[in-house]
C-alpha cells in the first residue's frame, strides 16, 4: 500500500506513460523555477510533436531549449519567447507553431484549467491581434473577450520542499507558474530539492496541497541565471 | 535638449505618491527605481510574483529563485512578499497595482498602444504587457517622440498591432508630456529647452496645446 505516498524513484518512472502528440503545461518563469531534470528526461525518451504550453520557451540548450534540438516541439503557447536562436529559426520556418499568450491570461487558463472552469472574460488583449475571433462581451461599459481554460495530459514543474504526500512549498520567485501548471496536468510531476517525511511541513505553510500531485521526485538543479545583476558594495 | 534616458526616470519618478504599489517595465521605467524620493514609500511589483522588489543584490547575495521580470537577479525589501503568478496578474487585471509605467513603439490619440510586434520582424511576444496595459487605471507610456528618422511615434492611429485599445492617459517622451483625453494629444510640459513648434512639428495625432506649456523640472 502506498497510499497517499507520490515519490517516485527515477525520472523514468516520473514521466511513464508520456506519449507523442501529448499536451504538457510547465512551470517556470525564463530559466526560474523550471522542471530542468524532468526537461531533460522528455529529451532523453526522445518524446515528439508535443504541445507545450509554459510562459517561456528556455533558451539555446537549457531548458525547453533542449526539446528543440530534435524538434521535439510541434507547439508552443508561451507569453515570450525571445532569446532563443533556434526557436526564432523553427519558429519562422512554420516548424513550430506558436500561440503567443498574454502572461496574465496565460496563468488565469491554467488555474481555470485546474479548476474546473472551461472559460473566463477578461479585457486582456481586447482589440488586438490575441482577441480576433473570440466571443466579446460587455460588463459594465467594458469589453472582454473569453479565453478557455487550458490543460495537459501532464504537468511538469518544479518546487522547493515537499512531504512524500505531494505537498509542496516553494521558494521565492521560482514558484511563478508552478502551482497552477500542477493543478492543471491530469498527470501532475513535481521535481524538488527536499523530500520530508510527512508531519515535518507545517500544514499553514503548504503553497499547494499534495491532492494535485501525482508523482514527486527528488532532483538536483543547476538554477542558471539568465541576467547576473549586481550592484557594488 | 531632449530628455537623457536619466532625465525621462526622473520625471517619471515624479508621477510615484507615497504608499503607491508600482509596476515599472523594463528598460527606462526600472531606472525610475533609483529617483524615489527618500521620504516616500513606494513598493514595486514585479510579475513574476514578487512586491517589495528591491536592488540588484551584491555579489555574494545572489540567488537564482530572486529574479525579476527581465529575468535580473534582484533582492527583496523589508515587508515583501512572494507569490505564484495567477495571484500576480490577479493584482495587475483587478487594478490594484496604483501606476504602471512601460515602454511603446507608437501611441495614438485614442489612447491605443502599440508595444510588442512588429509585423515581417522577429516576433518574441507581448509577455506581461497586454494585462498590465488592460488592467491599469494609471499608466505612462514612456517612449521616445520620433524614430530616430524623424518619423512622430504619437499617432492619429497606431499602425502596428496593438497591445492594448483606449487605455492609454498619459504619455512621456523625450521631449513632452502629454494627456490623451477625448481623442487628442494634450501638452502638458516640455523638455528643458524644447520648443513647442518642435514638439508640434513631430507630433503626427491631433495635439492641443494649451497657452502656458511650463517645462520639466528635472
Amino acid at each position: 500500500m502506498s497510499g497517499f505516498d507520490k515519490v517516485v524513484t527515477s525520472y523514468e518512472e516520473a514521466l511513464e506513460g508520456l506519449e507523442d502528440n501529448m499536451t504538457i503545461i510547465a512551470g517556470g518563469f525564463g530559466l526560474c523555477g523550471i522542471p530542468e531534470n524532468l526537461i531533460k528526461e522528455i529529451k532523453r525518451k526522445g518524446t515528439t510533436g508535443l504541445t507545450i504550453a509554459s510562459n517561456n520557451a528556455g533558451v539555446d540548450g537549457k531548458g525547453l531549449g533542449l526539446l528543440l534540438e530534435e524538434k521535439q516541439i510541434k507547439k508552443m503557447i508561451a507569453s515570450y519567447v525571445g532569446e532563443n536562436a533556434l526557436f526564432e529559426a523553427q519558429m519562422m520556418s512554420g516548424e513550430l507553431e506558436v500561440e503567443l499568450t498574454p502572461q496574465g491570461t496565460l496563468a488565469e487558463k491554467m488555474r481555470a484549467g485546474g479548476a474546473g472552469i472551461p472559460a473566463f472574460y477578461t479585457a486582456t488583449g481586447y482589440g488586438t491581434p490575441v482577441g480576433e475571433g473570440k466571443e466579446v462581451r460587455e460588463f459594465n461599459g467594458r469589453h472582454y473577450i473569453l479565453e478557455e481554460a487550458l490543460s495537459g495530459d501532464f504537468a511538469i514543474a518544479k518546487a522547493w520542499k515537499a512531504d512524500r504526500y505531494g505537498n509542496l512549498m516553494f521558494r521565492k520567485t521560482a514558484r511563478n507558474f508552478n502551482p497552477m501548471a500542477i493543478t492543471a496536468g491530469k498527470i501532475a510531476v513535481v521535481e524538488v530539492e527536499e523530500i520530508v517525511e510527512v508531519g515535518q511541513l507545517d500544514p499553514d505553510e503548504i503553497h499547494l496541497p499534495g491532492i494535485y500531485v501525482n508523482r514527486l521526485i527528488q532532483g538536483t538543479f543547476e538554477k542558471t541565471i539568465e541576467q547576473r545583476t549586481v550592484r557594488k558594495a | 535638449m531632449a530628455l537623457t534616458r536619466e532625465q525621462l526616470a526622473q520625471r517619471v519618478a515624479q508621477e510615484f505618491q507615497d504608499g503607491y504599489y508600482v509596476n515599472l517595465g523594463i528598460g527606462i521605467p526600472t531606472l525610475a527605481a533609483n529617483y524615489i524620493p527618500d521620504d516616500m514609500q513606494v513598493m514595486l511589483q514585479s510579475e513574476n510574483g514578487l512586491l517589495g522588489m528591491g536592488p540588484f543584490p551584491l555579489d555574494e547575495e545572489i540567488d537564482a529563485d530572486l529574479i525579476n521580470a527581465g529575468k535580473q537577479t534582484v533582492t527583496m525589501i523589508e515587508g515583501a512578499s512572494l507569490f505564484c503568478s495567477a495571484q500576480s496578474f490577479a493584482m495587475i487585471r483587478g487594478g490594484h497595482v496604483d501606476l504602471t509605467v512601460l515602454g511603446a513603439f507608437e501611441v495614438d490619440c485614442q489612447g491605443n498602444i502599440a508595444s510588442y510586434m512588429i509585423p515581417g520582424k522577429l516576433i518574441k511576444g507581448m509577455g506581461g504587457a497586454m494585462d498590465l496595459v488592460a488592467g491599469a487605471d494609471n499608466i505612462i507610456v514612456t517612449m521616445t517622440h520620433a524614430s530616430k528618422s524623424g518619423q512622430s511615434k504619437l499617432l492619429s492611429q497606431c499602425t502596428l498591432p496593438l497591445t492594448g485599445k483606449n487605455c492609454i492617459r498619459r504619455v512621456l517622451t523625450d521631449l513632452a508630456l502629454m494627456d490623451i483625453e477625448g481623442g487628442k494629444f494634450i501638452l502638458r510640459e516640455r523638455a528643458p529647452g524644447v520648443s513647442v513648434e518642435e514638439i508640434i512639428n513631430l507630433t503626427s495625432g491631433e495635439l492641443t496645446v494649451p497657452d502656458h506649456v511650463p517645462e520639466m523640472t528635472v
